[in-house]
């Protein structure tokens, strides 16, 4: 294998706070040495003026969709908009078809990740019997078959009893659960946030209400077990309240926000008027909510209250999302869009470079401890063998029909953001993604 | 420049607005030779004789019935309508009609028309009914006149008395009455302006003469 | 001749040209081009008013109804308005055609598009599938209702039917009273009485009330209140919303009786309102529940006008959109 020297570029690893100018070698595949005016003529040089280098992106929330929804993404597409993305490792939710709730299906993924993903996969078990929220899963064969996590996600555990035994054990199992926090009896129905723009619409809304009160249950259901709960995909500023408090008693909670939910609002459903477009490419759960509330995300993800970015990738097919809005499938592709609404939100000031830097590295890793499947993993360090390489400056236009992902809902379609992945060291290989602007 | 026989009324009308044009300093924007034909007091002496002629025509105001088209076709309806009662004593009925739903041209104009209910004071079957306009061209507003009317009823003759006609028949349409001939280029516009509608009387020829710039 | 027909034949082109191709809800249209319609209904009404109350003017033009949820009177009074227009008609429903074999929105749009349909005449339970259905075909679409979002154009004969009354809106109270949160009648006619300059009062039960509509634009007002008694004092109009009795199922009312006693447009709260106020309600009525019967028949009923005007005004509403397809 040929060395290779990334020279020139602005090297962080929010890990040890490593943020300067510095050239990384990479021998037989690993990080050999990092530091000032490196000389390696023998190495494959790559030219990452003005570009970061920074440990590859983990993902904790991804739908890979294999097996059984094929039409609407393959562990082969959905890892290569990982990689242009610029992650490195994604966690895989569990509702499939078959869901990973037993042994067999878990070894039958882990083939198809070893024969099709280009970038590191972990599989997410369920919680209960085929998501079904009635029985527990077996965890324990679970847990040995190699999950890093256990969730139901698309659904809740709605059921407190189940929730809270499920907590127990996966505290014993010393493994996260991962909650998608919801009450389904008051969201009933719901297919955006309630308030202005369901009336406006017509839609029937899901009350921020309904979230709040779950993760309320959940954070002393938690303190009750003692288990490790991870709060997905939070949308709501109270939401991100209650986490902050649950962190300040000392308990074992995290939490992860979505870049959707930090870059947009209800008001993409609207879409710029000004008639009402109905862009069912903004529908998805937990629904996008107001400006208040994204900016209160945005200030969790400042203040570290929230711990991780995870994108909640969810492609889908065509026909899913060119129907009426009620009927539409929920969810967003936005592996390949998450690091330029990042950027573009650093770039206006309302997200912290390194907090997000961390979010989307170190965070994660400490929040599921890949650290024990993968040692080094989310950093920048000797040894260590996934790389991103952007460009933080680059002004790109989103052009769904360019995604590698097959699924092209997105509502960011035309919209200007900020930051291009060059290039993706993974596996031991170097991927070019972009070729340089200014070359 | 030469304008085919469907362009000339649309550019007939461009160039009548823009002789209305007019600069910052009073000035004409363009120099388009604008006639008058006839003032106010040819009008009103042309209306009465279209008067004497109808009722003459009519051999009396039985079964009369006058049918301005709006616009301007009405007000001259009404101004009939005055100089009959005042020779015979006899007030006709006048009626008014839209024909913005019966005309052929829609697919080709910039815009609609905008719609106005059409009146009838009376019942039409069997009646002798003179329809009135203000400029006969085409042919084709007449037309359009006819299928409307008749769907008010079965007058029993249908008679068509025009302020001016400046030829150029599209279609097989011939008046009855007729105020004054005024022979015409096709480009050319011919403007009746009413004091009812337009707050003077006078009936105006524009030439097509754009300046070079 | 009188001053208002001397006003009328000057303002011959004064009022912009419609373009819109689609009529999906009222809540972009200029308060010009809601006159545009308003004098084009008048028109309309003239030409129903005839021995032969027909035109040949949509003659050539195709208009499909394509209704996903049953509805008589609605789809009973585009055809007619369409027929009236010399158009063809084609009624499609959501039974008895490949619409319920389960082809997708956007596919049966497009076949009527292919098949040569000019205009498609659309109700459907969810709110927002007429916009998709115009994004994705050159047919123009005319909203006929869609889910609990808007009705446009009962919003605009309901319109058209007040100012025969009351002449101009402006300053005028208009109560709307029921469920309105799930009212697309209630949403549309705000959007019209807004427009118009009317000060509007929404009002019903808390759980069927919006909380977010109360505004004040540039033009009119509205309030959203739960007190009818005091809602009605003094009030120009007053419609009645059809109750579902599905809501009490649902548990968002107590009970029919509990709906009737606080909110039931009865003889004794229409006393409160103006003198010549008009009664007013979409159809089809509960009677006894949220109108009592005298009421609904009474003097101040405009209920049936609304009916019969339905028809000139999308009479209005076709030939506009047909006319401006045609450029």
């Amino acid at each position: 294998m040929t060395d290779i020297l990334i020279r020139g570029g602005r090297v962080i690893d929010p890990a040890s706070n490593l943020d300067a100018d510095l050239d990384v070698l990479l021998v037989d595949g690993r990080v050999a040495e990092i530091r000032a005016g490196i000389e390696a003529p023998n190495a494959r040089a790559f030219d990452a003026t003005g570009c970061i280098v920074a440990p590859g992106f983990v993902d904790l929330h991804t739908h890979l969709r294999e097996p059984g929804f094929e039409h609407k993404g393959t562990i082969a597409t959905e890892t290569r908009a990982a990689l242009r993305g610029g992650f490195t490792t994604v966690c895989a939710m569990p509702n499939t078809d078959p869901a990973p709730d037993s042994a067999p299906v878990v070894q039958a993924l882990w083939e198809r990740i070893e024969r099709d993903a280009v970038v590191n996969v972990f599989p997410i078990g369920t919680v209960t019997r085929r998501r079904q929220g009635k029985e527990l899963a077996d965890l324990s064969e679970l847990a040995e078959a190699g999950v890093v996590a256990f969730s139901d996600d698309g659904s809740p555990v709605a059921d407190a009893t189940l929730m809270r035994n499920a907590l127990q054990f996966t505290a014993a199992l010393g493994l996260p659960l991962s909650e998608h926090s919801d009450d389904p009896v008051l969201n009933a129905g719901g297919v955006v946030n309630e308030g202005a723009l369901s009336e406006r619409l017509g839609l029937k809304g899901q009350p921020p209400a309904a979230e709040i009160s779950a993760i309320a249950r959940n954070i002393e259901l938690c303190e009750l077990t003692g288990g490790r709960l991870h709060v997905a995909h939070i949308s709501t500023a109270r939401g991100v309240e209650l986490v902050a408090d649950a962190k300040a008693r000392g308990l074992p909670v995290t939490a992860e926000v979505t870049p959707s939910h930090l870059f947009l609002t209800e008001d993409a459903v609207f879409g710029p008027g000004p008639e009402p477009a109905y862009d069912t490419n903004a529908r998805i759960n937990p629904p996008l909510r107001t400006e208040a509330d994204r900016r209160a995300l945005l200030k969790g993800v400042n203040e570290g209250v929230i711990d991780v970015i995870a994108t909640d990738h969810a492609p889908h097919a065509q026909e899913d999302k060119l129907c009426e809005f009620d009927l539409a499938a929920p969810g967003i592709s936005c592996l390949e869009t998450a690091l330029g609404s990042i950027l573009l939100l650093i770039a206006r000031g309302e997200l912290d470079f390194h907090r997000a830097m961390a979010a989307l590295t170190i965070n994660p890793v400490r929040a599921f401890a890949l650290d024990r499947r993968a040692p080094g993993i989310g950093t920048l360090q000797p040894g260590v063998t996934d790389i991103v390489i952007f460009e933080p400056t680059a002004r790109w236009t989103v052009d769904p029909a360019s995604f590698a992902s097959k699924g092209r809902n997105t509502p960011l379609a035309g919209t200007e953001l900020v930051g291009r992945v060059r290039a993706v060291h993974v596996k031991g290989q170097l991927h070019i993604i972009e070729e340089a602007a200014h070359a | 420049m030469r304008l085919t026989r469907e362009e000339a009324p649309e550019h007939a009308r461009l160039v009548s607005d823009l002789a209305a044009l007019r600069l910052p300093d009073g000035g004409e924007a363009f120099s388009v030779t604008s006639e008058q034909l006839l003032g106010p007091a040819e009008i009103a002496r042309t209306i009465r004789r279209l008067a004497h002629e109808i009722i003459e025509n009519n051999r009396g105001t039985e079964n009369l019935v006058l049918v301005g088209l709006l616009s301007r076709g009405y007000p001259l309806a009404q101004r009939l309508a005055a100089a009959i009662k005042e020779f015979e004593g006899v007030s006709i009925p006048v009626g008014r009609l839209d024909i913005g739903l019966y005309r052929d041209d829609l697919d080709r104009r910039t815009t609609a028309p905008i719609l106005r209910p059409s009146e009838m004071p009376a019942d039409i079957d069997g009646a002798t009914v003179v329809l009135v306009d203000d400029v006969l061209f085409t042919g084709r507003s007449i037309r359009a006149a006819l299928e409307a009317l008749l769907d008010f009823g079965r007058p029993a003759r249908v008679r068509l008395a025009i302020l001016v006609d400046r030829g150029h028949r599209e279609l097989p349409i011939r008046p009855d009455f007729v105020g004054k001939n005024i022979p015409t280029a096709v480009f050319q516009s011919v403007r009746v302006r009413l004091v009812e509608v337009d707050g003077e009387d006078g009936v105006y020829v524009t030439g097509a003469e754009v300046p070079d710039a | 001749m009188l001053e208002t027909e001397i006003r009328e034949l000057s303002a011959e082109q004064t009022l912009p040209a419609w373009r819109r191709k689609d009529l999906l809800d009222t809540d972009t249209l200029t308060p010009a081009e809601i006159e545009l319609i308003m004098e084009t209904a008048e028109a309309m009404r003239e030409v129903r008013s005839r021995p032969v109350g027909k035109v040949a003017t949509l003659r050539g033009e195709t208009v499909v109804t394509l209704f996903y949820e049953q509805s008589t009177r609605t789809r009973a009074s585009f055809e007619v308005a369409a027929k009236a227009l010399g158009a063809d008609v084609v009624n499609l429903s959501a039974s008895g055609s490949s619409v319920e074999k389960g082809e997708s929105l956007i596919d049966t749009v497009r076949t009527l598009e292919a098949i040569g349909a000019d205009i498609v005449v659309m109700r459907h339970r969810s709110s927002g599938a007429p916009y998709i259905a115009a994004r994705h075909s050159k047919t123009s679409v005319i909203n006929g209702g869609d889910g609990t979002h808007a009705h446009p154009t009962q919003a605009l004969l309901d319109l058209f039917t007040m100012r025969q009354h009351l002449g101009s809106l402006a300053g005028r109270k208009v109560v709307i009273v029921g469920d309105v949160l799930h009212s697309r009648v209630a949403r549309s006619n705000l959007w019209t009485l807004l427009a118009s300059g009317a000060n509007v009062v929404l009002c019903g039960p808390p759980t069927l009330l919006p909380r977010t509509l109360a505004v004040r634009t540039e033009t009119g007002t509205c309030e959203v209140t739960t007190n009818f008694d005091e809602a009605i004092v003094d009030a120009d109009v007053v419609m009645a919303l059809r109750i579902q009795k599905e809501r009490q199922a649902g548990g968002l009312i107590p009970s029919l009786r509990e709906y009737i006693r606080g909110y039931q447009l009865n003889r004794a709260r229409l006393e409160r309102a103006r003198p010549n106020a008009l009664v007013m309600h979409p159809g089809p009525m509960n009677e006894g529940i949220e109108i009592a019967p005298d009421i609904a028949h009474g003097l101040a009923s405009v209920i049936e006008e609304q009916v019969a005007n339905g028809v000139a005004v999308r009479m209005a509403i076709l030939y506009l959109v047909a006319t401006a397809r045609r450029k």
